[in-house]
This record gives C-alpha cells, sequence and structure tokens, in this order.
C-alpha cells in the first residue's frame, strides 16, 4: 500500500495542513496508507485524535514521516526545518514524490536540491487552468478565500457600516467599493462586498469578465479603449501604454470616490503593476482602506507593505501576503480536496503513475525522476469571451417556470404537422403542372429565407418589422398594375385601379411610418 | 429582351427586401434595412411599369398618387400609442388588395393560356381571394378593437365553434361549384366565397379578446404575406411569391414568439374565448385576498429616490394613459442621480409584438437600457425598488405558484423578488385573464392607485422639488 505522509508546515505564519481528518478519509478510500505528523493540524483545531479517527497513523519523528512516505503532501514549497536544521528537500526520500506548492519560477534553488533526490514533484500551482483540472484548481480556491478574506479585512479597518440603512437616528449611506481585476479573488471579493450591502464597481482588462463582474451584481467600470488584455491561461498580460495611461486616469477619478479599493492585478512571472499611486492614496476620504492582494509580488499600491498594515494621511493599507492562512480551517480543507483530486488523477490500478499524456498532470509535473520538465509545452489559448470561464464563477440560471410540461404535448403535435405537410407537398406534386412547381419552389424557399431572418430580429424592434413586413406586402400592387388595361370602365381596371390605390396607401404608410419609428430608437 | 430585363429587376428587389428584413435584426443597422426596403419597392414599381407597354400609365398615375399621400398623411399623424391600429388597418388594406386582384385575374382570364394549368390557375385564385377575405374582414374587425370602437372583450356566440366549421364547409363547396364553372360564370360563388370568408375573419378576430391581440396582429401580418403570395401564384409572378413568403413566414414566427410569451398554443389562442372560465373560478376563492397597502405619489418618489437599483415594467397601461414621457423623465430624473434605472419588457406586454419599446424610443429612453423578460429576470432579486405601470397578469406570481390557475405555466418577470415593489394602477380589478393577482397582498408590495400619466406626472413634480431643496 502506498503511504502518503503529512508533514506540519515550518513556515513561520504558516497555518494551513495539506490535509484535514476529512480529506484523510478521503485517500484511505482511493486506497492509501496516510501518515500525520504529530500536531500538524494544531493550528485549524484538529487534535491527532481526530486525524487517528480518520484512519490516519501519527507519526512523532519528522525524519521518519519523511522517510517512510513514497509520497508527501505539503502546502508551502519545502523550505529549512527550523528545529532539525536540514532543508526538507533532503529529509525526502530517494526518488519520493512531493505534491505541493512549488512556484517553480522563483525557486530554482530548490528545484536543484529535490532533483538531487531523484524526486518526481507536481507543483499545485502549475496545475492547468482549464475546465476539466477546475477540481484541482488550488490557485482559484485559495484565491476565493483570499478574495472574501479582503472584504472582511478591509471591514475590519473601516470605521463604518458597508450597507446603507435607513435609521431612527439618520441615513447611512453605503460603502462604496472598488475592485480592480475580475480574477477568482477579485470576483470573490465583489461577491463577499456586495452580501455585505456596499455598492461594488469593478475593473478588468479582459472585457471577458464583463459579463462576470455584472452577474456578480458590481458595475463594470469600461475603459474608452479597445484594447482586450485577455493573455494565455485565464490571465490578463501587459497592456500598451496609452491603456495604462487611461486605466490611471480611471483609478485616480475612482480613488476620490470610493471608500475602498480592493487591488488584485498580478501578471505571472511579473512584478505586479503599480496602479494606485501615492497622489491617488493621498486623494482618498480619510478612513478610506485599501487591500492589496499583489503585494507579495510588489503590490499594486505605491504604499504597500507586503505582511504588514500602514496607515498613510488616514488611509488605511493592507498588505497582507497569507489571507488564505488566516481562514487555515477552511483553506486546509479545500487545499486538501485539490490534493485528493491530483492523486485520483496519478492514481492507475493500485499504483501510482505519471501519464504524460494527461494535460493536467503534464502541467502540474516539475521534476520526473530528478529531470526537469518544467515549464511544460504552452497552454492552448483561452476561449472565447462569454463562454464558462475556468475560474467556476457561474451565474444563478434559473430554470424557465413550467414551460416544460407544454413542450411534451406540442412533441407529438410536432411530428403531426410534419405529416401533414409531407402529405401536402406529395398531393401537390401529383397534380400541379410543371410550371406551378417552379413558383413553388420559389416560395418554399422564400419562407425558409424568411424563416431564418427573422429570427435574427430583436423583439425590441418587431414593431418595425411589422411596419416594414407590411409595406413590402404592399408588393401586391404589382398584381394591380399587371391587370390595368387602356379600357378605363372595364370591371378589372376598376378593380385593379382599387387595389393599386390602396396597396399605395400601405407601401407610403408602412416605410414611412418605419422611418419615423426607427429615428426614435437610440442609444 | 424587355421580359428578362424585368426578370433582373425582380431579382434584384427580392434580394433588397431580403436585405431589408436581415437589416432590422439590430438598431445600428434598422434604418438602412427601412432603406433597402424602399429601394427594392421603387426597382419593383419601375420595372412593372416598364412592362406595361400600352397607355394604362394615367390610371396608374390616377390611383397610386392618392395612395401614396393618403398613406404618408397617415404614417406622419399617427400617434406611437396607435401603432397596433395603424398596423391593423394596413394589414386590411393587403387583404383587400388581394380580394381586388383576385378577382380581377379571374375576369381577365380569358387572356390566361395553357389549358392543363387553368385548374390550378382558379384553385389559386380561389385561395388567394379567401386568404385576402378572411386578412381583410379580420384586421378591420382588430383596428375596431384596437382603436375602442368595438369591445375589447371576446364575443362568445354559443356554438360558435360549429359555426366556424360551417362557414368552411361552405367555402369549400363554393370552391367546388366555382371551379366547375364555366368561363368567367364562376364569378357569383367567387364573390359569395369572398364573403363567407369575411364572414369568418370577422367572426374569428371578434372572438379574441384585448390582450391577446399581439397575436392576433402578427397571425394577420402573417395572412397578409400569404395572400401576397397567392397573388404570386395566381400571377406566375415570382416577386410577389418571394415578398409575400417572407412577410408570411415573419408574421408566422411574431405569432409563435408571442404564444410563447403566454405558455399557450396557438390554436388555443385562435379559438378565442380565454379567461371568462377563469373569472368565474378565481372569484370563487376571493377569501385568500389579504391586506393591501397603498403609498401616494410622493412617498414613491421617496422610494424611488433612495433606491439604487430600479427596475421598470410597463404594460399596455402606459399606453393607454400615454404616460411614457412623463416616466421617461422621472427615468432621467433617476439616472442624473446615478441610479441604474433599467425596462423590463414582457414578450406580450402591449398590443402589439415589441410596442413598448417603440412607445419607450418615442420618449427618448435611450435602448441599451431597456432589456427582455428573460435577460432581466435572473438580476431581479438585486433590485430595490420594481416599479409596475399598466401591467397585471406578465407581473403575475400565480403563474409560477398556482399550477390550478389559468396562466399557469405563463413566463412571468418575477417581480416580487426585488425589495420592494410599486404597482401603479388604476384600481385593484383583474388583469385580462381575468385571474386575481397575489402580488397586490404580498407585504414587500405597495399599490399606487391612480391614473398611470397623473400619478407619473405627480412623482415628476415631487422629484424636482426634492431636487430644489
Amino acid at each position: 500500500m502506498i503511504r502518503i505522509g503529512i508533514p506540519r508546515e515550518v513556515h513561520p505564519g504558516e497555518r494551513r495542513v495539506a490535509a484535514t481528518p476529512q480529506t484523510v478519509l478521503r485517500l484511505r478510500k482511493l486506497g492509501f496508507e496516510v501518515a500525520v505528523q504529530t500536531g500538524a493540524g494544531d493550528e485549524i483545531n484538529c487534535s491527532d485524535a481526530m486525524y487517528r479517527e480518520a484512519d490516519a497513523t501519527i507519526v512523532k519523528d519528522v525524519r521518519q514521516l519523511w522517510e517512510e512516505s513514497s509520497v508527501v503532501l505539503k502546502v508551502r514549497p519545502p523550505e529549512q526545518h527550523p528545529v532539525l536544521g536540514v532543508h526538507e528537500a533532503e529529509l525526502l526520500r530517494e526518488e519520493g514524490w512531493l505534491i505541493g506548492f512549488i512556484w517553480p519560477a522563483q525557486n530554482r534553488e530548490l528545484l536543484a536540491r529535490l532533483s538531487a533526490r531523484r524526486a518526481t514533484v507536481f507543483a499545485m500551482d502549475c496545475v492547468p487552468r482549464i475546465t476539466r483540472a477546475q477540481k484541482m484548481d488550488t490557485l482559484s480556491a485559495m484565491a476565493n478565500i483570499a478574495g472574501y478574506r479582503a472584504v472582511v479585512e478591509a471591514a475590519n479597518h473601516f470605521p463604518r457600516f458597508f450597507g446603507g440603512q435607513m435609521t431612527a437616528a439618520g441615513r447611512i449611506d453605503p460603502a462604496k467599493v472598488m475592485v480592480i481585476g475580475a480574477g477568482v479573488a477579485g470576483l470573490s471579493a465583489i461577491g463577499t462586498a456586495r452580501a455585505l450591502g456596499a455598492i461594488v464597481k469593478a475593473f478588468d482588462p479582459r472585457s471577458a469578465t464583463r459579463e462576470q463582474v455584472r452577474s456578480m451584481g458590481a458595475d463594470f467600470l469600461e475603459l474608452n479603449l479597445t484594447e482586450d488584455g485577455e493573455g494565455a491561461g485565464g490571465y490578463a498580460k501587459e497592456m500598451s501604454d496609452a491603456f495604462l495611461q487611461a486605466e490611471l486616469a480611471l483609478f485616480a477619478a475612482q480613488a476620490m470616490e470610493v471608500d475602498i479599493i480592493i487591488t488584485t492585478a498580478l501578471i505571472p512571472g511579473k512584478k505586479a503593476p503599480t496602479l494606485i499611486t501615492t497622489g491617488m492614496v493621498e486623494s482618498m476620504k480619510p478612513g478610506s482602506v485599501i487591500v492589496d492582494l499583489a503585494a507579495e509580488q510588489g503590490g499594486n499600491c505605491a504604499m504597500t507593505r507586503p505582511g504588514e498594515v500602514v496607515t498613510h494621511k488616514g488611509v488605511t493599507i493592507i498588505g497582507y501576503t497569507d489571507l488564505p492562512s488566516r481562514m487555515a480551517s477552511m483553506s486546509s480543507q479545500l487545499y486538501g480536496a485539490t490534493l485528493v483530486a491530483m492523486l485520483g488523477e496519478l492514481l492507475s490500478g493500485d499504483g501510482l503513475t505519471v501519464n504524460l499524456e494527461n494535460q493536467v498532470v503534464r502541467g502540474a509535473l516539475v521534476l520526473h525522476d530528478g529531470e526537469l520538465t518544467w515549464p511544460p509545452p504552452t497552454p492552448p489559448p483561452p476561449p472565447e469571451p462569454g463562454v464558462a470561464s475556468q475560474n467556476g464563477v457561474s451565474t444563478p440560471v434559473h430554470a424557465g417556470a413550467q414551460n416544460v410540461i407544454n413542450h411534451e404535448r406540442t412533441e407529438g403535435v410536432n411530428l403531426l404537422w410534419v405529416a401533414l405537410a409531407g402529405a401536402a407537398l406529395l398531393g401537390i406534386g401529383f397534380i400541379a403542372p410543371a410550371s406551378t412547381l417552379g413558383h413553388f419552389t420559389v416560395f418554399m424557399l422564400a419562407c425558409f429565407v424568411g424563416w431564418q431572418l427573422v429570427w435574427n430580429v430583436k423583439p425590441a424592434l418587431h414593431t418595425p418589422l411589422m411596419s416594414v413586413t407590411n409595406a413590402i406586402s404592399g408588393i401586391i400592387l404589382l398584381g394591380g398594375m399587371l391587370q390595368l388595361s387602356n379600357s378605363a370602365f372595364s370591371m378589372t381596371t376598376i378593380l385593379s385601379a382599387v387595389a393599386v390605390l390602396i396597396a399605395a396607401i400601405n407601401i407610403a404608410g408602412g416605410f414611412l411610418v418605419t422611418k419615423r419609428m426607427l429615428a426614435m430608437f437610440r442609444k | 429582351m424587355r421580359d428578362s430585363f424585368v426578370t433582373i429587376a425582380y431579382i434584384a428587389a427580392s434580394a433588397l427586401f431580403i436585405l431589408s428584413l436581415g437589416g432590422l435584426s439590430r438598431q445600428q443597422t434598422a434604418r438602412r434595412g427601412n432603406l433597402f426596403g424602399i429601394a427594392g419597392m421603387l426597382i419593383a414599381l419601375t420595372a412593372t411599369a416598364a412592362r406595361m407597354d400600352f397607355g394604362g400609365y394615367g390610371i396608374l398615375v390616377a390611383a397610386l398618387l392618392p395612395g401614396i399621400v393618403i398613406g404618408a398623411l397617415l404614417a406622419w399623424r399617427v400617434q406611437m400609442t396607435a401603432m397596433p391600429q395603424l398596423i391593423a388597418i394596413l394589414h386590411s388594406f393587403v387583404g383587400f388588395a388581394a380580394v381586388l386582384v383576385g378577382i380581377a385575374t379571374y375576369l381577365s382570364q380569358h387572356q390566361q393560356v395553357g389549358e392543363g394549368e387553368a385548374a390550378i390557375h382558379l384553385i389559386e385564385i380561389f385561395i388567394g381571394v379567401c386568404i385576402g377575405s378572411v386578412t381583410f374582414t379580420g384586421s378591420v374587425i382588430a383596428f375596431g378593437k384596437l382603436q375602442g370602437k368595438i369591445t375589447g372583450r371576446p364575443l362568445l356566440i354559443p356554438g360558435r365553434h360549429l359555426v366556424n366549421i360551417a362557414l368552411l364547409i361552405f367555402t369549400v363547396a363554393l370552391g367546388v361549384w366555382f371551379f366547375r364553372a364555366p368561363g368567367i360564370e364562376g364569378q357569383t360563388a367567387l364573390v359569395a366565397a369572398t364573403m363567407l370568408t369575411g364572414l369568418l375573419g370577422a367572426h374569428l378576430v371578434l372572438a379574441i379578446g384585448g390582450a391577446d391581440m399581439p397575436v392576433v396582429v402578427s397571425m394577420l401580418n402573417s395572412y397578409s404575406g400569404w395572400a401576397a403570395a397567392a397573388a404570386g401564384f395566381m400571377l406566375s409572378n415570382d416577386l410577389l411569391i418571394i415578398t409575400g413568403a417572407l412577410v408570411g413566414s415573419s408574421g408566422a414566427i411574431l405569432s409563435y414568439i408571442m404564444c410563447q410569451g403566454m405558455n399557450r398554443s396557438f390554436l388555443s389562442v385562435m379559438l378565442g374565448g380565454f379567461g371568462t372560465e377563469a373569472a368565474t373560478a378565481s372569484s370563487a376563492d376571493t377569501s385568500q385576498e389579504g391586506v393591501v397597502q397603498s403609498v401616494d405619489a410622493s412617498q414613491a418618489a421617496d422610494l424611488l429616490r433612495g433606491a439604487r437599483k430600479i427596475v421598470i415594467v410597463p404594460g399596455y397601461g402606459l399606453a393607454v394613459a400615454q404616460a411614457q414621457h412623463a416616466l421617461a423623465e422621472v427615468v432621467r430624473l433617476l439616472r442624473e442621480r446615478g441610479a441604474d434605472v433599467r425596462f423590463a419588457i414582457h414578450p406580450v406586454a402591449g398590443r402589439l409584438p415589441g410596442h413598448m419599446n417603440v412607445l419607450l424610443a418615442e420618449a427618448n429612453v435611450p435602448y441599451d437600457i431597456v432589456f427582455e423578460m428573460d435577460e432581466i429576470n435572473s438580476t431581479l432579486n438585486e433590485v430595490d425598488v420594481v416599479l409596475v405601470i399598466g401591467a397585471n397578469d406578465i407581473v403575475n406570481p400565480s403563474a409560477m405558484e398556482d399550477p390550478s390557475s389559468p396562466i399557469a405555466g405563463m413566463p412571468v418577470l418575477r417581480v416580487w423578488e426585488a425589495r420592494t415593489v410599486v404597482v401603479m394602477k388604476r384600481s385593484m380589478a383583474s388583469g385580462y385573464a381575468g385571474v386575481n393577482n397575489p402580488l397586490f397582498y404580498r407585504e414587500n408590495t405597495l399599490m399606487l392607485f391612480g391614473d398611470a400619466r397623473k400619478v407619473t406626472d405627480e412623482i415628476v413634480t415631487e422629484m424636482r422639488s426634492q431636487l430644489n431643496k
């Protein structure tokens, strides 16, 4: 049986753990044996007894835990062990497996150490953000928590209500929140701030996010520029100078108005862009709060100090870099679940195998038996705007009332109609002469053209549509014209002349009234 | 030579008509679409006139000019609230013209040649005249109902389905007589059939109530197209066939969409008589009525002023009261204050497909804040205030909650999910369907009684005075 080891995290301030008793149970169900270091769950209020209850073995000795486990699950990348004085990478057994956050781009030296151990390493931060990998998308899970916590931290430092109220003691205006970046964290922040009752506006250079922002109940701030910031893998790319200028002008204007700014703008592998300048901070109302979720990557706000809360001229700037860890219990639960999903992906038969054809596995694989396999081949381009995105945020869709009831009945009726139409066509084929059939062909084709065209007409334009069709059905005038003859007093001519007259009313009236109506439609 | 030139012109005209309908799919291209239609019509008329190689031009001009003048006058003078009437009467013209053309064709049929085609030709004439006649009288009645000259209540004579069937059978019998008559002696039968089908058209529409008018008008739109197409068959004119088919299918789609909006089958609308049984059913359980909370215009203005997200649901009552301009002013004031104001349009609101959109456009409401039911329904729970003006059945929760309700299953705007609903209405009377509306008794519903125009004006005054303070 394959043994999985869960060591206690050693990074200062890290409170998460790679498995909770619940996820241990699920690992056991997958057929793994689980060993947990004693005290691993202390920070998330899970005692050794609880892990034991979930059928895990509690191991006191750290070295023994690492040595005896074929797979080690961690949260933070391996680092110098403060108690043992050795690097965690050295604790990993030869050819052992490691799954956790690795950040391979920033941790070259760590990769070298692990490579020396001929380790196989999966980086949860490298799981490709594709639909199939959603259940392993640790970054989204953590970003969701960070976004929520950002609002909670902001509320904690904000001296007023978020929601507006009408109280006996007077009217309380709702707080205004601006969220920059509508990724998972941004959307989560929008949702949380909305739930607290604030007015929320959000900005993101990727136009595909507009709908998502609106679906969360926030206003989408627009720039009058047409540049789409959608880059590969669902991240924003760097924008042109003109775009940045316009963006900064927008933020400067908003800074004076809003009470809370939450920034989440990251560009993969680069320093976070500075979007909130010192000047903008100073222009904010005293008591305002900025939460900088990009603090770890240098911060979106010029005044952010990573890991700290600073106050500048009455404005509080929060630069915590450990927001998920501040909700360790929640984060551990979600993180543990993504690890279970990852292991499920690696499991084949009763052993673990590395399937390089599997896009998810290939993306996360950083070291394979000590060989560097990172970075993986480039991910595919992003989905079309509006198509379901990889961050798993979906708008609630209400089922369309009881429409269904009627459908089943009409199904049968439809068949009947098709049968009748077929019979009618056959009948026409039998009796009609060839010339009529030629006209009939034209007729049927025109019906289908009309059918296709009219479905595209917006309901708002149904009245103009009717008046135009009205006008063009005045084409019956031709029928009158063709019957007109020299003899002014023959019955045919009189009837035809009347037909021409009233059809002309139709044509003139229909087109003119349409023109009048359409002139009124304006944006 | 000349004939092929005419054919080419007809092809161009057909293409322009198709482009015209295509252009109407979006507001941005709609005006161009209308111009395409005009161009197509001009080409068709010029080409046909060029083909008339006798001196009929005098009569043509004499008939054409007054028609154009009358049409132009109608178009310029019509009120936007009277659009449904205008459309209905224009449909009747097409129907009437089709009847005349059909009879004229029959009378001049000695010009026609080809023995084998004579039979099918007669059938074409007969069908064309009958469709035209139904369209004509049906549209006249629809016009009368919309104009208020005829009561909007459905006329339900006993055994009306039998009457319709009898009319149909007689018409078919006349058709057989007409078909057998030699030369042009079938004219009596043809005229009689015109009368009978005219009666049928009138009777059909009389039995349909006012709020089903969107279906009726789109159906008549469709019929007028089929009538034109039938005329095309009898004259062997492809342009008429194409145009007629385009119009016919357009109207058919609109009817279908309208029926979907009411969750009813086309047949049940056409058979009429909706709402009468319902009225008796719901009057029995009036005991469920609760307490109605009512407000006045100034309280409503206060509510709107304090709201950030507002949705307005207009109905036919808005058109009746001609309150669209006052309403647009309220919206303008609210938007100036930074409120997010949107309109929610139910597919069957008003008496014509797209009726509300035209009214709002007339009042200068930007079309990008006017939304369809499906676009807005899922967001209504985030709305602070919903203002319902002159609408009833389309916001009735029993459509979703009470399976025994006559309107069960009809898609409705879920306004009750909003924080507060203000319903502007003349009285507590039930809507067209005759169904009690539990919305009025909900805790978050406030009734604002009065004429929509007057009350809206009061709200505007109230809001202006608050701004000046």
